[in-house]
Parts: structure tokens; C-alpha cells; sequence
């Protein structure tokens, strides 16, 4: 470990992995935290529960706000274990001066994403710290859910899954770098924020049989797929063709040289199905507006266990790792 | 038939193209007679070649030598340690391009010195400087300027607007270098190496985009007086394939020239405007050293005499440090910036350096040749 | 090194040199201090570096390209067609 903490400590890969590993499961150890699931599963089985905290900037962007995301961002850790969300806590640290109208705009959004989710908060705490202490606001928000669907797992992935994609990838990490200040550029793209329990709960009534879900945040896509890779150990071969990426991120991954694959994400999340379920799921999954690219994009094989592999059309492949490093544009 | 921007992008990656051109490519290397070790003097070529899988497609008489191509990688500590005592002084700005700031120097990265306390900022364009600088009038503003003969204009045009609008806290650390010096020093390099270079390179991959604004013009000396054929080739994999493609057939018919594959964009005498701002600007240095390379007569550009009001090297001069420095005694980027050996040789190669903790250059830039093959695995 | 993309030129401010460009959807400003100005119209593609437009595109020398591989891909089908043709022919169990 380094001596001092980089903000690539908090990327979502390889160098968050590491403090989590070496500072906090060192002193937490124990068998529920390490199952580094979304939400840990307590209660018998009963309950799921999870904690985010959200320091996004700016806090206002194309598709959503640092309100909207708080609540989905824990409901969907929830959803993604099979629990639909029920309790939440909201805690905010707020710098001095912070303009009291953008806060109610931040909380009316909190409120409108609370509905959708059938979730309501229990309890709160309120912070203000003097100016320079924080970036304007931050929330923490955790949550507990009701566990619908027993052992969803990243743990027990194998050879009869398929891994399925809900939607277009990559579209809030290439909003809020295009939000940034110092890129300076526009376009109409959005976040993809947005509460998944509606998904997730589609599938379950329909009976999908469900091995595991992952939402797509900090890391992306290829930070999900990797770490199920590792945990199941098992090698995850995906067709690089097949994974849906619109125009919009494609143009600012050109811009900025990222792989969308990298991009964080608020509403995408990762699916393994059994195979005999898979077509029943994607179709499933096209009834929401926001998901009619989703699409089956690889298979579990055992050529190079723990590893991600990418496919070509043109019959080369290659590792996709974990996103290391600062996300930072690729310019030489 | 009309060009859609589309096409630019997609037809030039198309996986038809691509097999249809490993199809020739395999062919045609039944004529050759002897292996041909092709180098892609570009970090940019290296990038695509690992990421599209390319010599997984070629038959085992092609093969790729990485080349130096990658301002990022063979930035030598000396510049590095200069950039972080720059960004330690209480009233300056450092500003650079990208993944410079993961570069390790003897004291760390300027990420490590943005954590202890300087004001490190990396910009998508050198023109934000121009806006920092602006909102910020008490502090000054220095430009840590990297990059080949691509990258070079771009500082001028910086340089040429600061003393347009008469700017006073826009400061330089010039660390531009040249592609052909450091062509020409690995094939006539006069150290104990010279054989081995002798044998190894037959062929170059010339830069997509050094090309663009130099135009191939500065290539005619290799096929000309070192008998070694250059084709200018374009970034995207087709590009890469069919410049193999023309690489092989000049080998068939027993032909050394200059030619150009990524014709959408290269001429001859490239970006004449950006050529005459590099001119008014710069100077060569005598000697550059690059990492891994050591010193390389005339491969680096300095601000001009009269711009040394500009020249943070020449204000700063009494606290930068001076002197040479080792290089880590495990790692080989040298030799694989001279196209002596492949990243995985290097026994420290994905353990004890990685690109979350790099000990060589190569693995700090995602073009570097350790970066690429670690990322993307050498898949056969 | 140095990574530069393609992008179409949608509005010129030539007061400031300034272009603005679109690489599938998302825009951004460029600098045209490179470029002598009457060079570059709107609608032209442009290759784009560091907030520069470093150079005009070939519209011509691109399609050519285009061509090119469109021929290369079609002699590479017949070839197939016509070695599958030649397989099935030589299929010693041929008509079991």
C-alpha cells in the first residue's frame, strides 16, 4: 500500500481493492463481509443491507441529481440481491453557504426516486462543516430490503449461466465527464440513473431463474464481470460486439480515449441467468423503455480462470482487466 | 458514395477488412524469404496491435518490435523530479496532459505531489491554460509540455497566444521530442548494441499522427541511407493491417521505399502553418535524454533565447535539481524501448511492477509496450 | 502516441479561430490555429488533437480507401465460395 491515499484509491478497480482488502477487511473480517456481495445478506436469510456514500460533481447533470442517485444507488444494491428495498437512512454533510433551494431540490428528488422503490426513509443525520470541509454536499444513505429471492450470488456462477446486459453501458460516466469543467464539451447524452427493483422484480415474477446481479457503477462493466470471474472462478468470454454502447459514449470514449466497458454506471447492471431462462430474461428486460439493447453478451468457460476475456469478429481476443488508475484521458 | 463520419470509424475497424488483409498478409509471407521484424516506432501502434489482437492474425515469419514512441514512457526521472519540485513551489499551478501525472520520478508521481499538498492539474488542451491562468492572476501557471512533433504545435499555438494577449503567469517546461533522431539512433546507434539493432529492425511503421504534421518528408533518409523501408500508416486496425500488407509486399518485390498508407491524412510535406509555429519557438537541444535511451543528440525541442521569460527551466533554474539518475536495475524499458526485447522478458513484468505500481515508464502510459501487453495479455 | 480523432466541423466562429466539432454526438470547440483558415468549411471532417484541429481529412483518399477494402473483402468471399465449391468436389464421401 502506498503511504499516503490517491484518489485512485476510490476508482472502483484495482487500487480500491486493495485499501478495501488490506486496511478494511483486515480489522472487519468476517464471513458476512467477505462475500463482498452488493448488500450483505443478514437475518437468516431474511434481510439485505447495504451503505453508499455520494460525492458526485457536479451535483446536477444531465439525467439526474446527487438526490436521485443516493436512493438508487442503495436500492439498487438492495435489488441486486434479490430484496426489494424497504428502509433507508439518509445522513448529509452539508459545506456552509450551500444554497438552502438546491438542497429541497436535492431532497424532492430523493423523495420522487423513494416512490418508485416503495422504500421509505426511517432515519437521519445532518451535518454542516465550515466552507472548504466538503464539496458542497455529501449524502450517505443505507438501506435494508426485504429478500424476495433467496441465494443470488456472486459466489456460485458457472457453465450453465449466461451473462445478459440490461442496456446501453458507460452513459453516466460519460455524463459527468462531459459536465466536468475543464472538457468543456456537450452533448445530448444522459446518465442512466435510475432505480432497477421494477427490473429486478419483472424477472422474479416471471420465474427467471437468477444466479447473480450486479449493478455496473465505479469499474463498469469489466469491473463487475471481473470480480464475478474471481469469485466464481470461473473465465467469462465475451463477444466484444455484442455489448451495446450508443453513439454519444462511443464518441466522448473516442474524444477522451476510455473504454465505455470501463465507465461507471447508475442503471446498468449485469446479469447470469441459466441459459435455458436467457432469451425469456432479455425479453423481459426490453419492456422497459430503458432497455431495448438488452442483449446476451458471453458465456462461462473454463480457458483462463479468474480472467475476462474479449472476442472479435475477426477471431482474436484479449484480456478486458479491471480498470486501475485515475480515470483520465488518454491523450498521448 | 458520400463519407459519413461513421465510416471513418467503423469501416476502418471492420472485422471483414481485417480478415480479409490477414488472409493476403498470410499469402503472401509464404514468398518471403527471410522473417521480417517490423517496428511500430509509435506508442499509439503499439496500443492498437495489443488491443486488436493483430499478431495473433500474422504469420510467425512477421513479427512486431515495440518502438520509443510514447512521450509518456521515456520521460527520463530527471524531467519528472523537475516537474514535481515546479509543482512544490507555494504559488505555482503545474499543468500537464494525461497520464504524465502517474509517472513516477525519485520522489514520486505529481499525483503523489497533488496528495502532499501542490496544485497538479491535468487538462484535456494546453488551451485551458489560458482560462486557469485567468482565474487565477496571483499564481503562475506552468505548462509541463510533452508530446512528439504531434503535440509540439499545440504548445507553440499556447505560447503564441500568451504573448498575443500579453499573458504574465503562463510559464513553459518545454519536453518535446523528435521521431527521426530517435529512429536513427536505433539503427546507428554507435554503442555495443549496434549489431543486434542492425539485425533486428527491417521495417518501420511510420506514426499516424507526428506524420500529420511533419509529413512523410521526414522519413526519406531511412529508406535512402539506412536501406530500412518506412510506410506511414494510419491508427486504426485496418490501417495497421494494410500498412503490414504494403510492408511485405515491398519485401517480395525487393523494394526500400517511403510510402504512405494513411494517404486520408498524411502528404508529404504535412502541416506547413504548425510547422512554421514549431520553428518560431523552438530550438533543438544539443542532447535529450530519454528513459532507457540516455542522451540523443538533437532529439529534444527547447524555448528559443529570446523566450526565456517563458522558460520555467530558466526561471526555476537554482531549485531544479540537477544531475543523472539511475534507472530501476530490474527493469528493462530500455531494452524494450530500443526494440531489444518484449515485455514479458522482464522478470519484474506484472509482479513487483504493474500499472497500479509501475517501476518502469512502460507501464505507466497506457501505450507503453508493459501497459498494453498487461491489459490486454499476449493471447495466442 | 498522441491520440487524435475524426470529427466533423459543424460551426466556425473565424473572428476567434475557433471551430466547433462533432465526433458522433458530442460536440466541442477546437482551435483553427493551425490551419490557414480559408481551409476548413462547415461539413468537412477534420482529424482532432488536444482541442486542435491538426488537419483536413481527404475526403477522397478516405473513400478510395474504402474501395479498396471493399474489393479485398470480395475476392476474399469468392475465394471462399470457390474453395468450398472445390471441397465439396473432393469429398471422398460425396453423395452418401
Amino acid at each position: 500500500m502506498n503511504k499516503t491515499i490517491s484518489l485512485a484509491c476510490g476508482n472502483g478497480g484495482e487500487e480500491n481493492n486493495e485499501l478495501i482488502s488490506k486496511v478494511f477487511y483486515k480489522a472487519f473480517k468476517n464471513e458476512i463481509l467477505e462475500k463482498s456481495e452488493d448488500a450483505a445478506i443478514i437475518h437468516n436469510g431474511k434481510l439485505a443491507f447495504s451503505t453508499d456514500s455520494f460525492t458526485v460533481s457536479p451535483l446536477f447533470f444531465a439525467g439526474a441529481d446527487i438526490g436521485k442517485l443516493a436512493v438508487c444507488g442503495t436500492c439498487n444494491d438492495l435489488a441486486m440481491m434479490g430484496a426489494k428495498p424497504k428502509y433507508l437512512t439518509c445522513s448529509v454533510i452539508i459545506e456552509e453557504g450551500f444554497a438552502t433551494r438546491e438542497l429541497d431540490k436535492i431532497v424532492r428528488s430523493m423523495k420522487k426516486e423513494l416512490e418508485i422503490n416503495g422504500a421509505i426513509v426511517v432515519s437521519g443525520d445532518t451535518k454542516v462543516v465550515p466552507r472548504g470541509s466538503v464539496d458542497k454536499i455529501f449524502i450517505n444513505t443505507s438501506g435494508i430490503g426485504e429478500v424476495i429471492k433467496k441465494g443470488i450470488s456472486s459466489n456460485n456462477i458457472s457453465k450453465d449461466d449466461i451473462i445478459i446486459v440490461n442496456r446501453d453501458i458507460g452513459c453516466h460516466g460519460a455524463a459527468i465527464f462531459v459536465a466536468r469543467e475543464g472538457i468543456e464539451m456537450t452533448s445530448s447524452l444522459k446518465s442512466d440513473c435510475e432505480s432497477l427493483y421494477p427490473q429486478v422484480k419483472a424477472l422474479l415474477d416471471a420465474n427467471i431463474k437468477i444466479t447473480a446481479l450486479r449493478d455496473a457503477t465505479r469499474g463498469g462493466v469489466s469491473a463487475v464481470l471481473n470480480e464475478w470471474a474471481s469469485q466464481s472462478n470461473i473465465c467469462i468470454e465475451v463477444e466484444e460486439e455484442s455489448i451495446p454502447v450508443s453513439d454519444e459514449v462511443k464518441g466522448i470514449c473516442e474524444m477522451l480515449g476510455f473504454e465505455a466497458t470501463a465507465l461507471a454506471n447508475e442503471g446498468t447492471f449485469v446479469l447470469a441467468v441459466k441459459k435455458e431462462d436467457a432469451d425469456k430474461a432479455v425479453e423481459i428486460l426490453k419492456g422497459f423503455p430503458s432497455c431495448l439493447k438488452a442483449t446476451t453478451i458471453g458465456k462461462i468457460t473454463d480457458t483462463h480462470l479468474k480472467k475476462v476475456i474479449l472476442k472479435s469478429s475477426w477471431g482474436t481476443s484479449r484480456f478486458l482487466d479491471t480498470p486501475s488508475g485515475e480515470l483520465l484521458p488518454r491523450i498521448c | 458514395m458520400g463519407l459519413e463520419l461513421k465510416n471513418l470509424y467503423d469501416d476502418f475497424r471492420d472485422g471483414n477488412t481485417i480478415k480479409a488483409y490477414a488472409k493476403i498478409i498470410k499469402e503472401d509471407a509464404k514468398k518471403l524469404k527471410n522473417q521480417i521484424n517490423i517496428m511500430e516506432v509509435c506508442g499509439g501502434h503499439t496500443h492498437t496491435i495489443m488491443k486488436y489482437g493483430l499478431p495473433q492474425l500474422l504469420p510467425s515469419n512477421i513479427k512486431f518490435i515495440h518502438g520509443p514512441g510514447c512521450p509518456v514512457c521515456i520521460m527520463p526521472k530527471e524531467r519528472i523530479d523537475h516537474a514535481y519540485v515546479l509543482s512544490m513551489v507555494e504559488d505555482v499551478i503545474l499543468v500537464t496532459l494525461g497520464d504524465m501525472i502517474k509517472v513516477p520520478g525519485s520522489n514520486g508521481s505529481l499525483q503523489d505531489a497533488r496528495s502532499r499538498g501542490s496544485d497538479v492539474r491535468f487538462v484535456y488542451s494546453p488551451l485551458e491554460c489560458l482560462k486557469i491562468a485567468n482565474e487565477n492572476p496571483t499564481k503562475k501557471i506552468i505548462f509541463f509540455a510533452i508530446g512528439f512533433e504531434t503535440t509540439t504545435p499545440m504548445t507553440a499555438a499556447l505560447l503564441d497566444a500568451v504573448i498575443k494577449k500579453d499573458i504574465k503567469n503562463i510559464f513553459f517546461h518545454i519536453n518535446h521530442v523528435t521521431v527521426p533522431e530517435v529512429m536513427r539512433e536505433l539503427i546507428d546507434s554507435r554503442d555495443e548494441h549496434v549489431d543486434s539493432y542492425n539485425n533486428k529492425i527491417d521495417a518501420f511503421l511510420g506514426p499516424s499522427h507526428v506524420s500529420v504534421i511533419s509529413g512523410s518528408k521526414i522519413y526519406e533518409e531511412f529508406p535512402r541511407d539506412y536501406n530500412r523501408l518506412v510506410v506511414v500508416s494510419g491508427f486504426e486496425p485496418v490501417d495497421v493491417m494494410q500498412a503490414i500488407s504494403m510492408i511485405v509486399k515491398q519485401f517480395i518485390e525487393g523494394r526500400c521505399e517511403l510510402e504512405i498508407e494513411y494517404k486520408r491524412l498524411v502528404t508529404y510535406d504535412g502541416n506547413l502553418k504548425a510547422q512554421e509555429l514549431i520553428e518560431r519557438y523552438f530550438d533543438k537541444r544539443d542532447l535529450f535524454k530519454w528513459r532507457g535511451l540516455g542522451n540523443i543528440p538533437k532529439s529534444g525541442l527547447k524555448l528559443k533565447p529570446e523566450f526565456k521569460e517563458y522558460d520555467a527551466e530558466i526561471i526555476y533554474k537554482d531549485i531544479l535539481p540537477i544531475g543523472e539518475i539511475e534507472d530501476h536495475k530490474l527493469c528493462i524499458c530500455g531494452d524494450i524501448l530500443r526494440g531489444m526485447a518484449n515485455p514479458p522478458e522482464c522478470t519484474i513484468f506484472g509482479t513487483a511492477c504493474k500499472p497500479t505500481s509501475p517501476i518502469g515508464s512502460c507501464m505507466v502510459s497506457s501505450e507503453g509496450a508493459c501497459a498494453a501487453y498487461y491489459k490486454y495479455g499476449n493471447l495466442r | 502516441m498522441c491520440l487524435s480523432i475524426p470529427s466533423k466541423v459543424v460551426k466556425i466562429d473565424k473572428e476567434n479561430e475557433v471551430a466547433t466539432v462533432d465526433t458522433m454526438g458530442v460536440q466541442r470547440e477546437a482551435s483553427l490555429s493551425l490551419m490557414s483558415q480559408e481551409d476548413i468549411k462547415i461539413g468537412d471532417y477534420v482529424l482532432l488533437h488536444i482541442g486542435f484541429v491538426m488537419n483536413k481529412i481527404d475526403e477522397a483518399e478516405a473513400l478510395d480507401s474504402l474501395e479498396i477494402y471493399k474489393e479485398i473483402i470480395d475476392a476474399m468471399n469468392e475465394e471462399d465460395r470457390q474453395m468450398a465449391i472445390l471441397e465439396a468436389d473432393e469429398c471422398p464421401n460425396r453423395g452418401e
